[in-house]
Order: structure tokens, then C-alpha cells, then sequence
């Protein structure tokens, strides 16, 4: 396989190939705000005809190659894999027939790009089978034609069309042309997924071999003809503005050419600055150093981070948000044989994506284009669009690979800089974030405070549950957004059985109003609401005097999540603990796949604790790539034992406090020894892979730590070695 | 500004920068290859690791001057083929998920198996606990370095 790191139109495709008429071309159209299922498979040259924009498309061109969008980021998280295996699966491939290009922005066509939640499997897979299916039934139909024979005497497999009897075959370079003649069929059967020969198998990702030689191209690596670099010095409070500055020791730097008052637009917020443009980085680097700013800081609240966390406990003493109650939840309480409290703590985090934001904008008299590493290519075209008063279809965003996302790159910030700035010097630009300004800028996970409390019956089961979170709600940060509305957040992560189960309960919560912007982090609010809920639940079966993995599968008679726990039970040896050993368990759910994890500790002869071992149980439905699945799995591990043991985010006087790698921690090689994962095999719909391995990790550990010493951490982040 | 011969890959290449610049910034912007990645400035993630007389050094904190004339190698003088035991392994055990910091990574551990052919755990600590990886593939390097040691001797 190929991976065209450039972005090519379909149309534009079909041109450079030389190939109008002469390939097989499918997409989907999707009428303008129809349903999805409302979609249908249609050919390029009638698209052409009729003025269709075509989605996702595939494309067989006369030599046998099949070439693919992706419309979606490759961030890490395995898209440009697993979208092929789907593909090759059902049109009857190999992978090393397939091209895949990066589609550019478009929300008409493709709908949300966004890449969040999780969901480029689970919210495209069954149309990516389809697609594929269709084509290969119009490649069998067309040699069946070819031989004057019936389709059903044909087969297709590895991108030929063989004749079962004579053992005849055409290659699918050889049918395109008269393929291309026939009407898509409306019905075709998918496989069983018992038949598959590529889905479900851990084929080596086909990206791997440019991350390995250094040809990758992320944001940072694109370079145009004449671009500039660009540095900006940003006021270090969200909300603040420049008042003035002096650049005369700036221009005397040599390769200096421009100094330039920008904007940042922070949730309708225009945070300033001030930026320096040169012809390398280092130098606007050095331009910037002696640039002296001086700021406007008034009209806005200078927090620090015990006041955020202050008022948030003073919150959750008031009213909260009601979002989902059942029963009494304060009856049953009251009446409740046993009755805990619990209040959990989790820290505002910076992403910190190991490529810093940056991006390359070329903006001319009358159209935009940008390149970066963008999560959220069709969103940014319309902000860009928006800002620029331009039309959307003047307006190009091409996503290079990404070196890290998390939520971070799909906001608009960074390329709306980078467009101002070329705007201004009329020259194609790249606006480059120093570590200390990705790490100090903004939007950072928001900051929670939960309190829990419980109350169990007299046979050891949950009678009564109640949690209130505060903290920010990422949904109401735009100006003039409607904050009276539940954060429906508050139970992410939280398994859909305990709904069943737990007789009485009520969820709410009460949003924190604080200038510090956020956004998604990896798992979203399942990252710090796993922790509360599932520490807790932990608190529960040790006060009910259950066994924690025990009392959770009393609690979750589905049979689904029943297989999760028996796996994780056997997998992890739960029952066969030895001395001296520490065993956590918990499990979480969100976006719709199911996370168990085990986290063995014990402690080292110098007493300090020691990680041994962690085990994942992954329940992500219906899957294609289990070693692309452990991979997430392993790295969301990581990502949740820096969150919990190394890393926090503070504030102070307005700004943040943590700027670099020397005072943000992270963990190392040393920090996690063996991550062992499974997949489960069912055909529940497909589920999220990226994300839902990050929840459980946290609430394991610190559940295996009081296992261990008998220690409740409530409070994160928390130092390993001082337990 | 002063002009300045760097040895990159066997490759002379001049350039005419400010001799403080960090070599980093002179391979990416001046020289053109942008396989070293800048991670952090302050050599604390290792992203921009190249050898340097073989010798693995991060490119973000050294002064262009202080290299020049020496052989530098960075990821793309390697191999370009992936054909180096270490690249090799790498895709064996498939290492990278956003691959941003794997050319640091894969630096290191060359000039690790270059001075100790079969490290142990310890080793490996000890050569790698400087470079950062945010997706979290560390116990795939791990398992990569082992793998790319064992090619090594085989070939041998």
C-alpha cells in the first residue's frame, strides 16, 4: 500500500491519472442534510454528470490499483490501517493493491471529519463494507459478461475475477471499463464475519514504514516554496490583550522580516499577541526573546488554581444540574444499612502532543489554504471561511499525519492564527507553538471535583447512589452559549447495566464558570469521571464486605459485560493473588466499547511501590485490527498513569505554571512494566478503540494500591514513590 | 553569521546561519530534512536525537557551530530502505502509532546496540528514560530493541 501524502480531489484524481472513463469510481451521496439512511453508492462519472459531490470514495483504475480517501485524521490511532483492511476485505484485495490519499475538508461531503469520540470505525464500517461489496459484484458481474456466463459461476479474490469451472481469470484492471457501464446493485451480501481473511487479523500497519526512515510528513515537516516562520509571543492570560510593544531589538535580528500584532480566537475570546516572522525558526525564535510586550490584563478574573478548586467544593455544597435520576435517591439513602461519602479531585492537563501545534497557512487576495496537523479539517473550514468572509469553497484545509491529537488538534485556534498572519505578510506562512506555548496555552482538560455518596442495602448491594461533579462544561464556552442545561458528561464512563441494577440514583452537576478554556482529552470527561465512579465503586464492595471484581458482576447482569469480567478474572489470576501483591480491578464504558483492566502492585525492597503488571479485557464489538486495538490500549495505559502520577496543571495569578517536559512530567520507560491485552470476539456493533483503554487504568491502580497498603487515594495526580 | 560545513550522512552541505543557531533548527529549515523533530528545546524529550561522531546528541541544544565538521547522522542516513536491523525491528514489533518522537527513539537505540549488543533491561532504562513517547510504545521499544539485537547477531 501507498500512502499519498498529498491531497488530491477526485476529480483532480481522475485528471492526473489520465483515467476519465477508464476507471471504476464509487462513492456515497448523501443528500444535503439527508439521513444516513438515505445514502446512496453511486458512480463517479454519474456524480460527474449530475454535479454530485461524492463521499468516501474508491477508485480502481486500469492497472488493478485501487486508491481510497481517508476522511478522517491519522493521528496514531491506526485510520489509515484499519479503513483498508475493511476495504480489501469485501472488494477482494490485497492490501498492497490499495492507495490511500488524504481527503481534504469538506463537511458536505464527507459530514463531521471530526476525529473524536472514537468513532471512525464504529461510525463509518458498515458503509465502507457496502461500498467495497458493490464494487466487487460489479467487477464479477462485468466478467461474467465478458464470458458470457452467470455470476454466480464467478468469484472474485485478490483482485481478480476467477471463473469457478474453467478456472478463468481477469484481473480487476482488465473489468473496469465495462464495470464502469453497469447500474450499482441495490442489495449485496456482506460476509460473514466467520469468512474474513483480512478484518480481525493484525496486519502490520502500512504507515509504520514511513515513521521508521523519517519520510512521514506531519504539520511541521511541510514546507512551501518562499514560507516564512512564524513565532508568537501571546499574552500568558487566556483572556488578555496587548496594550503595546517595542520590536526595534526584534528587527535588528537577522532574518527578521516582519513583527505583527495577531489574534488568537479562544471560544469567541480574541486572546492577543504578538508575532515574529523570519525566514527560519530559530530566528523569530530569537526575534521574539527580545520583543518587549506590554500587556492589557484587565477585566478578567486572575485565578489560581486552589481558588478553581475552592469554589468547585463550595459548588457541590449548593444545587447541581439534575441530569438522569431514578427512584429516591435521598429516601433510600436515609434508609440505606450502610451509607458512604467519597470526594475525588482530578487536575486540569495539558495535552501535550509530542509535535507541537503549528500550521501552514497561504493566504491570497481571494482563497485560503492550510496544512497541518488537524483533527478537525471541516470544522476548520468553516471558522476559516467565517473569519475570512470567504467562500467555503475558496477555503482548502489539507491534513498532514498528525504526531499526536487528543482531542487538542481539532480545535480552530492554531489555523486561524496561522491564516491572520499570512493575511497580513501576504506569504505563505508556518506558525510554529514553542513546547512552552502548547503546554501553557490552552484548552487543557478541565479540572473536576465529584462527590459521591452510596448506600447499601443489608445483602452488601448498592440501595442508593448519588454523584454531583463540578467543573467546567466544554459544551457552553462559546459566547452567548446557553448555560442553564445539564453537562449529559456526568455518567461517561460509567457501565449502562448499574442504570438497571442500583433502584435509586440521581446525576447532576454544577459548572464551574473560570476563564481557562478547555477541551476534549483523550476519553473526555470518561478520564476523570472513571476515576470517581469506579474508586468508589471500589469503596462500595469494600464496605459490603464483597470482593471488588465479585461484587461488580452482581451488579451487571448482562451477559455481555458478565464474559468481560470472567475474562478479566482469568486472564488476570485475580483469585490466585500471592503475598504481598496488590490487585485493583475496574471497568468503565464510553463510546460504546467496555474496558476492564487488573493492575498488579507490590512494593520494592527500598518499600518504594512498583507497577507490576496491568491487564486489559477489551470489549469493542465488532473489530478489524486486534494488534492496532492492544496498541491504543497499551498507549491510553500510559497516557492515564502520566495523568495520575506525574503531571497536573496549575495556575497562578492567571497563567499556567507548567511550560516544558522539565516541570509537566511524563512517563517514561522506566514507569510501566507489562501491559497485557485481549479483545473480545462477538458481533456487538463496533465500538470506540482509541480511547476507552484510558478510564479503567487509574481507578485499577490506586484500588490496587489500598489492596496493597490499605492507602484510599483520592486525590490526583499522586507521587508512586511517596505511597 | 558564519559559514559553516556540516556532514550530514555523508553529505557536505554549507550553511550560513547564525553559529548559535541549535542544530536542529539548521537540519530542519536550512539543510531541509525534517525526519529530526523538534519536541521540546530544552533536551528533555529526545525527539531531535542524531549521532553525532556516533555518538547520540539532542540537535535542539547544540550550536550548529559546535558540529560542524563532524559526521552527524540522522534517521534518514540509516537507512532510507528501512533495512537497518533497528528499523527493521521496529516495524516487526510495530513500534509507532503517531511515529512523531520514533525518530529520536530509533537513534538512541542504534547508538545503544552499537556500544552493547544485547542490553539488558537495565540498559535499555537507562538509554532510554530520556526520550518521550505521548502515545506510550514503551514497552514495544523494549521489545524492539531486544528484537533488533538478536537481527543483529544473527546477521553477524
Amino acid at each position: 500500500m501507498e500512502i499519498i501524502n498529498k491531497n488530491i480531489s477526485r476529480r483532480n484524481f481522475i485528471k492526473l491519472g489520465g483515467l476519465s472513463g477508464a476507471a471504476l469510481t464509487l462513492g456515497f451521496s448523501t443528500p444535503a442534510f439527508g439521513k444516513e439512511s438515505l445514502t446512496e453508492i453511486i458512480k463517479g462519472d454519474t456524480a460527474e454528470n449530475l454535479g454530485i459531490d461524492l463521499n468516501a470514495w474508491i477508485s480502481i483504475d486500469t492497472s488493478g490499483k485501487v486508491t481510497i480517501t481517508n476522511h478522517r485524521a491519522e493521528m496514531g490511532q491506526g485510520s489509515f490501517q484499519s479503513v483498508p483492511q475493511i476495504i480489501a476485505e469485501e472488494l477482494e484485495v490485497n492490501l498492497d493493491q490499495i492507495n490511500i490519499v488524504f481527503a481534504q475538508g469538506n463537511n458536505k461531503k464527507y459530514g463531521s471529519q471530526i476525529t473524536g469520540g472514537s468513532s471512525t470505525i464504529r461510525g463509518n464500517y458498515k458503509k465502507l463494507l457496502k461500498l467495497s461489496a458493490t464494487a466487487r459484484e460489479m467487477l464479477i458481474e462485468a466478467a461474467a459478461k465478458k464470458w458470457s456466463v452467470t455470476k454466480s459461476e464467478c468469484y472474485a479474490e485478490n483482485g481478480f475475477v476467477i471463473h469457478k469451472a474453467s478456472g478463468k481469470k481477469l484481473g480487476y484492471g482488465e473489468l473496469v471499463q465495462e464495470a464502469s457501464k453497469l447500474e450499482p446493485p441495490i442489495e449485496v451480501v456482506l460476509k460473514n464475519p466467520k469468512d474474513y481473511k483480512v478484518i480481525r487479523k493484525s496486519l502490520a500497519r502500512q504507515d509504520t514504514p514511513l515513521k521508521t526512515n523519517g519520510t512521514a510528513i506531519f504539520g511541521l515537516d511541510k514546507k512551501l516554496p518562499g514560507m516564512l516562520y512564524a513565532v508568537v509571543e501571546r499574552n500568558p492570560r487566556f483572556a488578555g490583550k496587548v496594550k503595546s510593544f517595542d520590536d526595534s531589538e526584534t528587527k535588528k535580528i537577522p532574518g527578521v522580516k516582519h513583527v505583527l500584532k495577531v489574534n488568537r480566537d479562544v471560544f469567541g475570546n480574541m486572546q492577543e499577541g504578538v508575532a515574529v516572522v523570519a525566514t527560519n525558526t530559530w530566528a523569530a525564535m530569537q526575534g521574539r526573546k527580545v520583543l518587549k510586550v506590554e500587556w492589557d490584563d484587565t477585566g478578567f478574573e486572575h485565578h489560581n488554581t486552589d481558588q478553581l478548586y475552592a469554589k468547585m467544593k463550595e459548588q457541590l455544597k449548593g444545587d447541581v444540574i439534575s441530569y438522569k435520576t431514578k427512584g429516591n435517591f435521598n429516601a433510600a439513602f436515609a434508609k440505606s444499612d450502610k451509607k458512604l461519602e467519597a470526594l475525588y479531585e482530578t487536575p486540569y492537563e495539558s495535552h501535550s502532543c509530542m509535535e507541537p501545534l503549528n500550521c501552514v497557512a497561504n493566504v491570497t487576495a481571494d482563497a485560503c489554504e492550510i496544512w497541518g496537523p488537524i483533527q478537525g479539517p471541516d470544522w476548520i473550514q468553516g471558522s476559516l471561511a467565517a473569519h475570512l468572509k470567504l467562500p467555503m469553497e475558496k477555503v482548502t484545509v489539507n491534513m498532514t499525519f498528525l504526531g499526536g491529537g487528543f482531542g487538542r488538534k481539532a480545535f480552530t485556534d492554531y489555523p486561524y492564527e496561522a491564516a491572520m498572519i499570512s493575511k497580513e505578510i501576504k506569504a505563505p506562512v508556518q506558525v510554529i507553538w514553542t513546547r512552552e506555548d502548547d503546554m501553557s496555552m490552552g484548552p487543557f482538560r478541565p479540572g473536576m471535583v465529584y462527590q459521591c455518596k452510596g448506600g447499601l442495602d443489608k445483602n452488601g448491594a448498592i440501595a442508593a447512589f448519588e454523584t454531583k461533579m463540578a467543573g467546567q462544561n466544554m459544551g457552553t464556552q462559546n459566547p452567548g452559549a446557553d448555560k442553564s442545561g445539564y453537562n449529559d458528561s456526568v455518567t461517561e464512563g460509567l457501565l449502562e447495566p448499574y442504570f438497571e441494577s442500583i433502584p435509586h440514583y440521581s446525576f447532576g452537576d454544577s459548572p464551574l464558570e473560570s476563564p481557562v478554556p478547555v477541551m476534549w482529552w483523550r476519553s473526555v470527561y470518561a478520564s476523570t469521571n472513571g476515576f470517581a465512579l469506579e474508586s468508589f465503586m471500589d469503596e462500595m464492595a469494600l464496605e459490603a464486605g464483597k470482593d471488588p471484581l465479585d461484587f461488580r458482576r452482581k451488579h451487571l447482569g448482562n451477559p455481555r459485560y458478565q464474559e468481560l469480567i470472567n475474562k478479566l478474572e482469568e486472564v488476570s489470576g485475580w483469585k490466585k493473588r500471592g503475598k504481598n501483591e496488590g490487585y485493583g480491578v475496574a471497568i468503565t464504558e464510553c463510546f460504546t466499547s467496555i474496558v476492564g483492566e487488573v493492575v498488579k502492585v507490590s512494593k520494592k525492597p527500598d518499600g518504594k511501590l512498583i507497577i507490576d503488571k496491568v491487564w486489559a479485557v477489551m470489549d469493542c464489538g465488532w473489530y478489524v485490527n486486534p494488534n492496532i486495538i492492544s496498541a491504543q490500549v497499551e498507549g491510553s495505559i500510559v497516557m492515564a498513569l502520566g495523568a495520575a502520577t506525574k503531571h497536573a496543571t496549575h495556575f497562578a495569578d492567571g497563567k499556567a505554571v507548567e511550560k516544558n517536559f522539565n516541570t509537566y512530567l511524563m512517563p517514561r520507560i522506566t514507569d510501566i512494566g507489562e501491559i497485557e491485552v485481549h479483545v473480545m470476539d462477538n458481533e456487538e456493533k463496533a465500538g470506540g478503540v482509541g480511547e476507552p483503554g484510558l478510564p479503567p487504568f487509574t481507578p485499577a491502580l490506586t484500588n490496587a494500591i489500598f489492596d496493597l497498603t490499605g492507602k484510599r487515594i483520592r486525590v490526583l495526580p499522586f507521587n508512586l514513590e511517596e505511597v | 553569521m558564519a559559514s559553516l560545513t556540516l556532514k550530514i550522512n555523508s553529505k557536505n552541505y554549507t550553511v550560513n546561519t547564525d553559529p548559535k543557531m541549535p542544530l536542529l533548527w539548521a537540519i530542519r529549515d536550512i539543510v531541509g530534512l525534517t525526519g529530526t523533530k523538534y519536541g521540546c528545546g530544552i533536551a528533555q524529550c529526545g525527539a531531535c536525537t542524531v549521532h553525532l561522531e556516533g555518538t547520540p546528541v539532542r540537535s535542539c541544544s547544540l550550536p550548529v557551530s559546535a558540529a560542524a565538521n563532524k559526521n552527524i547522522t540522522t534517521i534518514e542516513g540509516l537507512s532510507v530502505d528501512n533495512s537497518h536491523p533497528v528499523q527493521l525491528a521496529w516495524i516487526q514489533e510495530q513500534v509507532p502509532q503517531c511515529g512523531y518522537c520514533q525518530s529520536g527513539q530509533i537513534m538512541a537505540a542504534t547508538a545503544l546496540l552499537k556500544r552493547n549488543a544485547n542490553p539488558t533491561d537495565k540498559d535499555i532504562d537507562a538509554a532510554m528514560q530520556g526520550h518521550i513517547c505521548r502515545c506510550g510504545t514503551y514497552p514495544r521499544i523494549r521489545k524492539a530493541i531486544k528484537t533488533a539485537s538478536q537481527l543483529m547477531a544473527s546477521t553477524k
